[in-house]
C-alpha cells in the first residue's frame, strides 16, 4: 500500500496520530465482548456469579463456540450509551468480577475447554467498595491462576487496555490486539497527573508510553495485530468481528494442538522474557531504546497492523491525523 | 519528614545528632534515639520508612546477608521523556540514594532459618516496579524454589513504573508466575507489606504471601485514595488503605510492629517448612 502524504513532521502531528488512536479505542459505538461474540461466535451462554458476593455486569463470562471450537470466554464490557455504561460500571470490573472470571478459568481447565478473553476496560473500578472487597488481592490472585492453567489462553486486546485490570484476564498463551486498541501500564490522563502534573499533557503522555497495538508489538508485549475496516471496528463492526473470529479461530487451532503440560512452560517463558535491563557490566537486553526520529514513528503507527495481517483490505488512513 | 538539610548524597550518613519531626504526632525527635527505637516513633508509633539495608539489617541474621545480581540495572526501552529523561531520573536516584535501583536480593537467614530475601527501598523513585525489580523479585522466587528455602518480600512502593510503560506491567504476570510455581511446589512465601505498598505491587506479589504481614499504619491499597474518593463522591472510611483497615477486612494475617516482626519471621518459618522436591517436578522446575 502506498503511503499518503505525511503530515508535517513534528511532536504535534504525532501526538494527535496517538491520540485518535485512544479515542478510536475508546469509542462508544466500538463493538465489546458481547457484540462481537455475538457476530463471530455461535452457541454463546452466558454465566453468571463469583459464587462469594455477586455477579459483575462490568466483566462478562460464558461458553461460545467459535468456528466450531468450544471454548470458554472471559472479557470486560463496557455499555454502547449511558444507562448501560452506568449499569455495567463503564467496563470496570470490581473484585467479584475477576472472582468469577477465576471461577471460569478453573472450569475451563477441568473441562479441557481454552479459554479466550476480551480485553477492554479503563482500569479496575477504584472505588472504596473495591478495596475493601480486595481488589489487589483478585487481580494478583487471576493473573497467578492464569499463569498455571493447563489449558490454551488465547488474549485479545480489543479496546482499551488499562493496567492491572486488564492485564489480570490478559495472560496469555498469544496476545493479540485489535488495530486501534491500546495498552498501557497507566491511563494516560493519570500518567500525565502524576509526571506531568496536569491531566492535560494526556496526549504527550501517550505518547510518551507507546501505548499503541503497533507499538506494542514492537516492544513484544503484542504478538499480533488485527487490522480493524477502514475509520476503526466501529465503522463496520460486522468486518472487525470477521476478521478478529478468523485470527482467533487460527490461534486457537494452532493452540490446541500443544500438550497442555508444554503450553504451561512456554507461557512462563513468554513472560519470564520480558523486560528491559542490563548489568554494569554487559551490554542490554531486551527492546533497545526506540531513538528514531518522529517521521518514522508516525510512518509506522500509520502503517500498523497492515503489515502484519497479509488479508486486509486496504483502507484510508486519513482519519487517524486529523485527531 | 526531615526537618531542612543540606543536600546529602546518602541518607545512611545523616549526622546522627539531627532532629526529624514525626509526622504521626509532630513530636521533635532525635535522629540518634530514633535509630536506637527502629524508626519507630516513641511517643505515637509511627514507624518510619526503612531504606532496603536497614531492613535488611533488621530482619537478616547478623552477616548472613549475601547480595545477588546488584549488578542489575534499568535501561529506557521506551526513550521515555516528561519534564526529564528517564536515564536522567535513574542517574539522580542513584546519586541521591547510592542504591541502583528500588529492590535488592540476596539469600539470607532469619533465626538461622536459611532463606531468599528480596527487599524494596521506597528512597529510590518511590519503590516504583520496573524490569530491575520485576526480574529481583523473581530471581529470588526462583532461586527459592531451586533451594527448596521460604522466599520473603518486603513490599515498599507506589506500584509500577510508568517510564517503562507495559514492560513494567508485564512484571506483575513474570512476579506472579513465579509465585505461582513456588505455591505449586509447596515452598512457602511470606510477604511483608510496608509503608507504603500500592498499585501493580500490591495488586501482584505483595498481596499473594501464604503469609501476610502489615507494619502498623502502613499505607496498603490498589487505588489511590483521593482516586477512590473522586469516584464515589462519599467520604472514605476511617482508616482507609491502612494495614489495620486491612486486616479488618481480612486481607493480612497479622499487624506486627517493627520490634516484634524478625521474632514472628522466624516463628512463623518453624510452620511454613518447604515440601521436599518430588522428583517427578523436580527436572521440569529447575
Ligand atoms: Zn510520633
Amino acid at each position: 500500500m502506498p503511503d499518503r502524504a505525511l503530515p508535517p513532521v513534528d511532536e504535534q502531528a504525532l501526538a494527535e496520530a496517538v491520540w485518535s488512536r485512544v479515542q478510536t479505542a475508546r469509542n462508544v459505538r466500538r463493538p465489546h465482548t458481547l457484540e462481537l461474540l455475538g457476530t463471530f461466535a455461535t452457541e454463546v451462554r452466558e454465566l453468571h456469579g463469583d459464587r462469594f458476593f455477586g455477579d459483575d455486569p462490568a466483566l462478562v463470562c460464558g461458553f461460545a463456540t467459535i468456528d466450531g471450537i468450544r471454548v470458554v470466554f472471559v472479557g470486560h464490557q463496557k455499555g454502547s450509551e449511558v444507562q448501560e455504561n452506568i449499569r455495567r460500571n463503564f467496563g470496570m470490573p470490581h473484585p467479584e468480577g475477576y472472582r468469577k472470571a477465576m471461577r471460569l478459568f478453573r472450569m475451563a481447565e477441568r473441562f479441557g475447554l481454552p479459554v479466550v478473553t476480551f480485553v477492554d476496560t479503563p482500569g479496575a473500578s477504584p472505588d472504596a467498595a473495591s478495596e475493601e472487597r480486595g481488589q489487589a488481592e483478585a487481580i494478583a490472585s487471576s493473573i497467578a491462576l492464569m499463569t498455571t492453567l493447563r489449558t490454551p489462553v488465547v488474549t485479545v486486546i480489543t479496546g482499551e487496555g488499562g493496567s492491572g485490570g486488564a492485564l489480570a484476564i490478559a495472560v496469555g498463551d498469544v496476545v493479540l490486539a485489535l488495530e486501534n486498541a491500546v495498552y498501557s501500564v497507566i491511563s494516560p490522563e493519570g500518567c500525565a497527573s502524576i509526571l506531568w502534573r496536569t491531566p492535560e499533557a494526556a496526549r504527550q503522555a501517550a505518547v510518551a508510553m507507546r501505548l499503541t497495538a503497533g507499538e506494542q508489538q514492537a516492544l513484544g508485549v503484542v504478538d499480533r495485530v488485527v487490522a480493524e475496516p477502514a475509520g476503526g471496528a466501529h465503522a463496520d463492526p460486522e468486518t472487525a468481528a470477521r476478521l478478529l473470529g478468523a485470527a482467533i479461530a487460527e490461534e486457537l487451532r494452532r493452540l490446541t494442538a500443544i500438550d497442555p503440560d508444554a503450553l504451561v512452560t512456554a507461557r512462563y517463558a513468554r513472560y519470564r522474557a520480558i523486560g528491559a535491563y542490563t548489568t554494569t557490566a554487559e551490554p542490554a537486553r531486551g527492546p533497545a531504546p526506540d531513538r528514531r526520529r518522529m517521521t518514522e514513528r508516525i510512518r509506522d503507527l500509520l502503517r500498523s497492523g497492515r503489515t502484519v495481517v497479509g488479508q486486509a483490505e486496504p483502507v484510508a488512513r486519513s482519519e487517524e491525523v486529523d485527531g | 519528614m526531615p526537618i531542612k538539610l543540606p543536600f546529602r548524597p546518602r541518607r545512611d550518613s545523616v549526622p546522627s545528632d539531627l532532629w526529624v519531626q514525626c509526622p504521626g504526632c509532630g513530636e521533635m525527635l532525635v535522629e540518634k534515639q530514633l535509630e536506637k527505637s527502629l524508626r519507630v516513633c516513641a511517643k505515637c508509633g509511627h514507624h518510619f520508612r526503612l531504606r532496603a539495608s536497614q531492613r535488611i539489617a533488621l530482619l537478616a541474621d547478623a552477616g548472613t546477608f549475601q547480595e545477588r545480581d546488584a549488578e542489575l540495572v534499568s535501561v529506557d526501552p521506551l526513550g521515555f521523556v516528561d519534564s526529564k529523561a528517564y536515564p536522567d531520573r535513574i542517574a539522580a536516584a542513584r546519586a541521591t540514594t547510592g542504591a541502583q535501583d528500588a529492590a535488592a536480593w540476596g539469600t539470607a537467614e532469619v533465626g538461622g532459618i536459611p532463606v531468599a530475601l528480596c527487599v524494596m527501598d521506597f528512597a529510590f523513585m518511590g519503590g516504583s516496579m520496573g524490569s530491575v525489580v520485576g526480574e529481583k523479585v523473581t530471581l529470588a522466587a526462583e532461586h527459592a524454589l531451586a533451594a527448596r528455602v521460604p522466599l520473603i518480600v518486603v513490599s515498599a512502593s507506589g506500584g509500577a513504573r510508568m517510564q517503562e510503560g507495559t514492560l513494567a506491567l508485564m512484571q506483575l504476570a513474570k512476579t506472579c508466575a513465579a509465585l505461582a510455581r513456588l505455591a505449586d511446589a509447596g515452598v512457602p512465601f511470606v510477604s511483608l507489606l510496608t509503608d507504603p505498598t500500592t498499585g501493580g505491587v500490591y495488586a501482584s506479589f505483595a498481596a499473594l504471601g501464604d503469609v501476610n504481614i502489615a507494619e502498623p499504619g502502613s499505607l496498603i491499597g490498589f487505588a489511590g485514595a483521593r482516586v477512590a474518593a473522586g469516584t464515589t463522591g462519599e467520604a472514605l472510611p476511617e482508616g482507609f488503605q491502612r494495614a489495620e483497615f486491612l486486616f479488618a477486612h481480612g486481607f493480612v494475617d497479622l499487624v506486627v510492629p517493627r520490634a516484634a516482626l524478625k521474632e514472628t519471621l522466624a516463628g512463623l518459618l518453624g510452620y511454613l517448612r518447604p515440601r521436599p522436591a518430588a522428583a517427578r517436578r523436580e527436572a521440569a522446575d529447575a
